[in-house]
C-alpha cells in the first residue's frame, strides 16, 4: 500500500501473532479492507457499486452451486429439471431459482452503474488503466457466463438465443462456420452444446472471482479515485476503510438487497421473457427472438447494420460493430487524454456523457423491441453516435476543452461542503486553507 | 472491536461537542452492535434455504411408501420388489418354516430376535425384510424359485457367505445383523404398504 | 493511434449511416403492407384472481377445484399437464383419498411395462405419477389435431404475454369474423378482404395472428356440472380454468408472497439500522476533517509549545 500513514496491522492476541507469523491473511485483509486501507473521505454512493457487484457475484455462485445439485444437463431433462423438479419439488427450489435468475439481472444493473461511474469520473485514467481493463475482462466474462446460463433451462429463448449468438461466428469469412461448429460440437445447439455450456457456466464465475482479485489488487496500488479526481495528498484526505466504508457499504447493500428481494419475491418474471417457459423446439422459431435485457444495447447495434458496405456484408458488419462496441472501451484511457479526471470539472465532457447515457438507454429500448422501421432508424442513429462518441468526439473534446479549476485537495473540497464541491478554490470565505483552523471553528 | 476504538477516538476528538466521552461511547457503540447483529441474524436465516434444499425433494418423498399386492404369493413362495430404490423380500412362510424359526434358542443368535418380533401379530407367516445383506450390502439369494437358500433354509449371500434362517436372522457368516424389517402396514388383507408406520 | 481509432469509428458510423439511408429509402419507396393481425389483434381483457398482486394467494380453493374440473373434463382431451403430479393437487385442497381416486380414475393411463412379457403396457396412475398426456408424443398429437400441436398447459400462464388474463380472454374471445370490428370501428373483412379465416382454423382476435387451430372449447353453459353447484356459464368456466392454470404454473406463489413480506421488512429495518450506524460512525468525519498523528491540532499545539519553550521559532 502506498500511503505512508496507513495504520499497520498489529495483532493484539497471541493467537493473532502466531497466525500472522505463518500465514499473514489477517494482515492482508486488514490492509485491503480493514482499518489499514486509507480511502478518500469524499466518496459518494456511486462508489458503493463495486462492493455490491462482489455481493451479487457471491449470491450467484452460492445459488448456482445449489441449483447445480438438482439440474439435469440433458436436452430431454433440462427443462423439466428446472420447471418441475426445482420449481415444484425441491425444498425452497423456487426461491433459489428465482434468486439466481434475478441475481443475474441485478449483477448487471450494479455493474452498469459501476461502469458509468468510471466513465464519468475518469476512473480509467492513469494510473488506473489496468484496473479499467481488468474490469472490462470481468464484464466480458460476465456476458459469456450469463449467455451460457440462459441456455441451460432449454426453453425457446434459450435454444434460439444460442442459435443466434453462435451464429455470429459464422459471419467471419473462411473460419467462421468451422468455428461455429467447433463451439457447438455439432451443427445446431444440441446435447453437446448444452453439456459444455453447463461445464463452462460453472467454471467461469470462479475465473471472474480470480480476475476480481486482480482488479482490486491493481486498484489498491494507487488507491481509490474520488469524485473530484484530485489525488490524495495527505492523511486528512482519507479515512480508514473500516469502519467508515464498511458501514457505508453495509447499509447501502441492505437497501439494495431490499430492491432485489422485492423483485425476486413479488415480480420474479418481470425482467424475463415468457417464451422461455416454452420447451425448446428446433423446428419453430419464436416470433421475436430477444436476449435478456442486459444484452439489448449490443443487440441493437448488431441489428442496425443492414447495408453491405465495401466488401464486408451486413451480417459481418453487425458482428464487428457489436464486438467493437465493447472492445473500443479498452482504448478509453488513450482516447480521453484530458489531464482532468472527473466529469464534475469538465462541463463539455459532462454534456456528452449524459448524451451517451441517453444513447445507451435508447439502444437498450431498440434492442428489446420488435423491429419496426422507425425503431430501426433510431437504432442506427444511436449506434452511429455510440461509435462517434468514443472514437471521435471524446478525443476531440478532451484535447480542446477548458476544464473548471480543480480544488487543491480532497479535504479542501470536503470542507467547502458537498454542494460547493465544484466551486472554484479562492471564492471561499474561509481565511487560509489550514485544517487546524477549520477544526477550531 | 475496531468500532469501539474508533468511536473512542471520535469522542476524544470532539471535545468541542461538549459530550462526556463515556456516555457517547456506549450509546454510539450500541447502535453499531445492534446494526451488525441484526444483519447477522439475517445472514444466518439466509443460509436456511441453502441447507434445506439438500433434503429429499417432493418427488423423492412421494416414493417414500410403496404399495405391494401380495394376493398371489402362496405359502412357501416369495417375491422381490422395490421400496425407496432398494430390494425388498416378501415371503409367505410355511408352518414348517415358522416352527423352525421358533425352535431356535435366542441365546445362540448373533442378533437375538424372535419371529414374532419380526412380523405383525396374526400374520406370522408374512416375513417382509429388505433384501440387503447387513454385511456389505449385496442382495442375498433365496427369494426366487430354485435359488440357493443356504443351510438354514432362509437366505444365502454369495458375496462373503452370510447365511440367514427362515426368519431372515443371521446365523453364520460375517453379517452382524438380521435382515432389516422396514415399517409396513397391511392396508388390506392382500395389500401391504411398505414405509408406512402401522399401529 | 488515436487517428486509427478515430478512423475506425468513422467507418462504423458510416456503415450505420448507409444502413439508415438504405433502410429509410426502402421504407418510403415500398412501405411494408400492414397486417390484419397488427390492427385487429385485441389486448387481453382484465381478469382479477386471488393470486394477483403481492398479496396473491391460493385460498380460493373452491375456484381452483372447479378449474381443475374444467381441465379434466374438457381440456385434458387434447392438452397435457405434464409437470403437475396428482399429489400436487393437495395444494388446491384435495385430501389423500380424493387424490388417489382422481389418479386411478384418470381417463388416460400411465405408461408401464407388462411384468410378465416385458411389452409396453399401461397401468392406473398413482398419486406420485405426473398427469398422463392424452397423446404419446408430438407426432400422435399433431396427427389427431390437423397438424396442430395443443401445447402443454402446465406453464401456460407464464409462457404467454398477459398470463391468466390472456387465457381467459382467449377462451371467451371466439367470435364470428363476419362484421368483426376493432376498437377503432374498422371492419376486418372490409379493410383486409384477403384475411378470411382459413378452413380448419377459428377466428379469435385475442390470438396473436387472429386465427387459432383450437375450436372453441367452452361452448355451452352447463358443459361441466360443478360439484359445488356454481352455475357453469362459459365465462365462469373460463375464469375458473384460468385460475387453476395460474396455480399450475406457479404452485409456490402463495409461499413466495408470504415469505417476501418478512424478508422485505427485515431488510427495511436492517437498512434503517445500518444507516443510523453509518451516520453514527461518520458523525464527525463528514462535518470536520478529523486527523491524528502529526496533523492532529492537539499534537501540533504540543509541539509548538515545546518548540517555544526551547526558543525555536515554530
Amino acid at each position: 500500500m502506498s500511503f505512508s500513514w496507513a495504520k499497520p496491522y498489529e495483532p493484539k492476541t497471541a493467537l493473532g501473532r502466531w497466525f500472522d507469523e505463518r500465514l499473514p491473511l489477517p494482515r492482508l485483509a486488514y490492509g485491503a479492507v480493514g482499518g489499514g486501507y486509507p480511502v478518500p473521505r469524499n466518496l459518494n454512493y456511486f462508489w458503493n457499486f463495486g462492493v455490491l457487484a462482489g455481493v451479487f457475484l457471491t449470491i450467484q455462485i452460492v445459488t448456482g452451486i445449489v441449483l447445480a445439485m438438482h439440474y439435469y444437463a440433458t436436452v430431454d431433462g433440462a427443462f423439466n429439471s428446472v420447471n418441475q423438479l426445482i420449481m415444484r419439488d425441491v425444498n425452497a427450489g423456487w426461491l433459489l431459482r428465482y434468486a439466481h435468475m434475478n441475481g443475474a439481472s441485478f449483477f448487471f444493473i450494479v455493474t452498469y452503474i459501476h461502469i458509468f461511474r468510471g466513465l464519468f469520473y475518469g476512473s480509467y485514467k492513469a494510473p488506473r488503466e489496468l484496473v479499467w481493463m481488468l474490469g472490462l475482462v470481468i464484464y466480458l466474462l460476465m456476458m459469456a457466463t450469463a449467455f451460457m446460463g440462459y441456455v441451460l433451462p432449454w426453453g425457446q429463448m434459450s435454444y434460439w438465443g444460442a442459435q443466434v449468438i453462435t451464429g455470429f461466428f459464422s459471419a467471419f469469412p473462411l473460419i467462421g462456420e468451422p468455428l461455429r461448429v467447433w463451439l457447438l460440437g455439432g451443427y445446431a445447439p444440441d446435447q453437446a452444446a448444452l453439456t459444455r455450456f453447463f461445464s463452462l457456466h460453472y467454471l467461469l464465475p470462479f475465473v471472474i472471482a480470480g480476475v476480481v482479485i486482480l482488479h482490486i489488487w491493481a486498484l489498491h496500488i494507487p488507491g481509490s479515485s474520488n469524485p473530484t479526481g484530485v489525488d490524495v495528498k495527505d492523511e486528512k484526505d482519507t479515512l480508514p476503510f473500516h469502519p467508515f466504508y464498511t458501514a457505508k457499504d453495509g447499509w447501502f447493500a441492505a437497501a439494495f438487497l431490499l430492491i432485489y428481494c422485492a423483485v425476486t419475491f413479488f415480480a420474479p418474471n418481470y425482467l424475463g421473457h415468457p417464451d422461455n417457459y416454452i420447451p425448446a423446439n428446433p423446428l419453430a422459431t419464436p416470433a421475436h427472438i430477444v436476449p435478456e435485457w442486459y444484452f439489448w444495447p449490443f443487440y441493437a447495434i448488431l441489428r442496425s447494420c443492414t447495408f453491405n458496405l465495401f466488401w464486408i456484408d451486413a451480417k459481418l458488419w453487425g458482428v464487428l460493430a457489436m464486438f467493437g462496441s465493447i472492445l473500443l472501451l479498452f482504448f478509453l484511457p488513450w482516447l480521453d487524454k484530458s489531464p482532468v479526471r472527473s466529469g464534475s470539472y469538465r462541463p463539455v465532457f459532462k454534456r456528452f456523457f449524459w448524451i451517451l447515457v441517453v444513447d445507451v438507454v435508447i439502444l437498450g429500448y431498440v434492442g428489446g423491441a420488435p423491429l419496426v422501421w422507425w425503431r430501426t432508424a433510431l437504432g442506427q442513429v444511436a449506434s452511429a453516435y455510440y461509435f462517434l462518441h468514443f472514437l471521435v468526439i471524446l478525443p476531440i473534446v478532451s484535447a480542446l476543452e477548458t476544464p473548471l479549476p480543480l480544488p487543491s485537495s480532497i479535504s479542501e473540497s470536503v470542507l467547502h461542503g458537498e454542494a460547493e464541491e465544484a466551486a472554484p478554490a479562492g471564492q471561499t470565505k474561509r481565511r487560509g486553507g489550514s485544517v487546524a483552523t477549520a477544526i477550531a471553528e | 472491536m475496531a468500532t469501539k476504538a474508533q468511536s473512542a477516538e471520535v469522542s476524544k476528538a470532539t471535545g468541542p461537542d461538549g459530550e462526556a466521552p463515556s456516555v457517547g461511547y456506549r450509546r454510539r457503540d450500541f447502535l453499531n452492535v445492534a446494526a451488525v447483529s441484526f444483519a447477522g441474524v439475517g445472514a444466518v436465516a439466509a443460509i436456511a434455504p441453502l441447507l434445506v434444499q439438500m433434503a429429499p425433494s417432493g418427488d423423492v418423498l412421494a416414493l417414500a411408501t410403496t404399495e405391494v399386492d401380495i394376493s398371489k404369493v402362496q405359502a412357501g413362495q416369495g417375491i422381490k420388489t422395490q421400496w425407496r430404490k432398494q430390494p425388498v423380500f416378501i415371503r409367505n412362510l410355511t408352518p414348517k418354516e415358522i416352527a423352525e424359526a421358533n425352535a431356535v434358542p435366542l441365546s445362540s443368535l448373533r442378533d437375538p430376535q424372535t419371529l414374532a418380533e419380526r412380523t405383525k401379530p396374526g400374520k406370522a407367516n408374512w416375513l417382509i425384510t429388505l433384501g440387503v445383506c447387513t454385511h456389505l450390502g449385496c442382495v442375498p439369494l433365496g427369494i426366487g424359485e430354485g435359488e440357493n437358500r443356504g443351510p438354514y433354509g432362509g437366505y444365502f449371500c454369495p458375496c462373503h457367505g452370510s447365511m440367514y434362517d427362515t426368519a431372515a436372522r443371521i446365523r453364520q457368516g460375517p453379517a452382524p445383523k438380521n435382515l432389516f424389517v422396514p415399517d409396513y402396514e397391511f392396508t388390506s388383507p392382500t395389500v401391504v404398504t411398505i414405509g408406512a408406520k402401522g399401529k | 493511434m488515436r487517428f486509427i481509432l478515430g478512423f475506425i469509428g468513422a467507418v462504423f458510423a458510416l456503415a450505420m449511416t448507409c444502413s439508415l439511408f438504405s433502410g429509410l429509402s426502402t421504407y418510403f419507396s415500398s412501405p411494408p403492407t400492414p397486417l390484419a393481425s397488427d390492427e385487429f389483434h385485441r389486448e387481453p381483457k382484465a381478469l382479477h384472481l386471488a393470486s394477483d398482486g403481492p398479496f396473491g394467494n391460493f385460498k380460493n380453493q373452491a375456484q381452483l377445484q372447479r378449474g381443475f374440473q374444467v381441465y379434466s373434463e374438457v381440456c385434458s382431451a387434447c392438452h397435457s399437464l405434464k409437470l403437475v403430479s396428482f399429489r400436487d393437487l393437495k395444494g388446491i385442497g384435495y385430501n389423500d383419498a380424493e387424490i388417489k381416486k382422481i389418479a386411478s380414475d384418470w381417463k388416460v393411463q400411465a405408461p408401464s411395462i407388462n411384468p410378465e412379457t416385458g411389452e409396453a403396457a399401461t397401468r392406473k396412475p398413482l398419486p406420485s405419477d405426473t398427469i398422463p398426456s392424452p397423446f404419446a408424443n408430438e407426432v400422435a398429437a399433431r396427427a389427431a389435431n390437423n397438424n396442430a400441436l395443443p401445447p402443454d398447459l402446465s406453464l401456460i400462464t407464464k409462457a404467454r404475454e398477459g398470463g391468466a388474463a390472456y387465457v381467459y380472454s382467449l377462451l371467451t374471445g371466439f367470435t364470428k369474423q363476419e362484421g368483426y370490428k376493432n376498437e377503432k370501428g374498422e371492419e376486418l373483412l372490409k379493410k383486409f378482404p384477403d384475411a378470411k379465416t382459413p378452413p380448419n382454423l377459428h377466428f379469435n382476435p385475442y390470438f396473436a395472428n387472429l386465427n387459432i387451430a383450437m375450436p372453441p372449447p367452452l361452448t355451452t353453459n352447463g358443459q361441466v356440472t360443478y360439484a359445488d353447484g356454481t352455475p357453469a356459464t362459459v365465462d365462469q368456466m373460463a375464469k375458473d380454468v384460468s385460475a387453476f392454470l395460474a396455480w399450475s404454473a406457479e404452485p409456490n406463489l402463495a409461499s413466495r408472497n408470504a415469505a417476501g413480506w418478512p424478508v422485505v421488512l427485515f431488510l427495511l429495518i436492517a437498512s434503517i439500522l445500518g444507516y443510523l450506524a453509518y451516520q453514527n460512525i461518520w458523525h464527525e468525519a463528514k462535518r470536520k476533517v478529523r486527523v491524528t498523528g502529526a496533523l492532529d491540532p492537539q499534537n501540533q499545539a504540543k509541539s509548538r509549545s515545546a518548540k517555544a519553550k526551547q526558543g525555536i521559532a515554530g
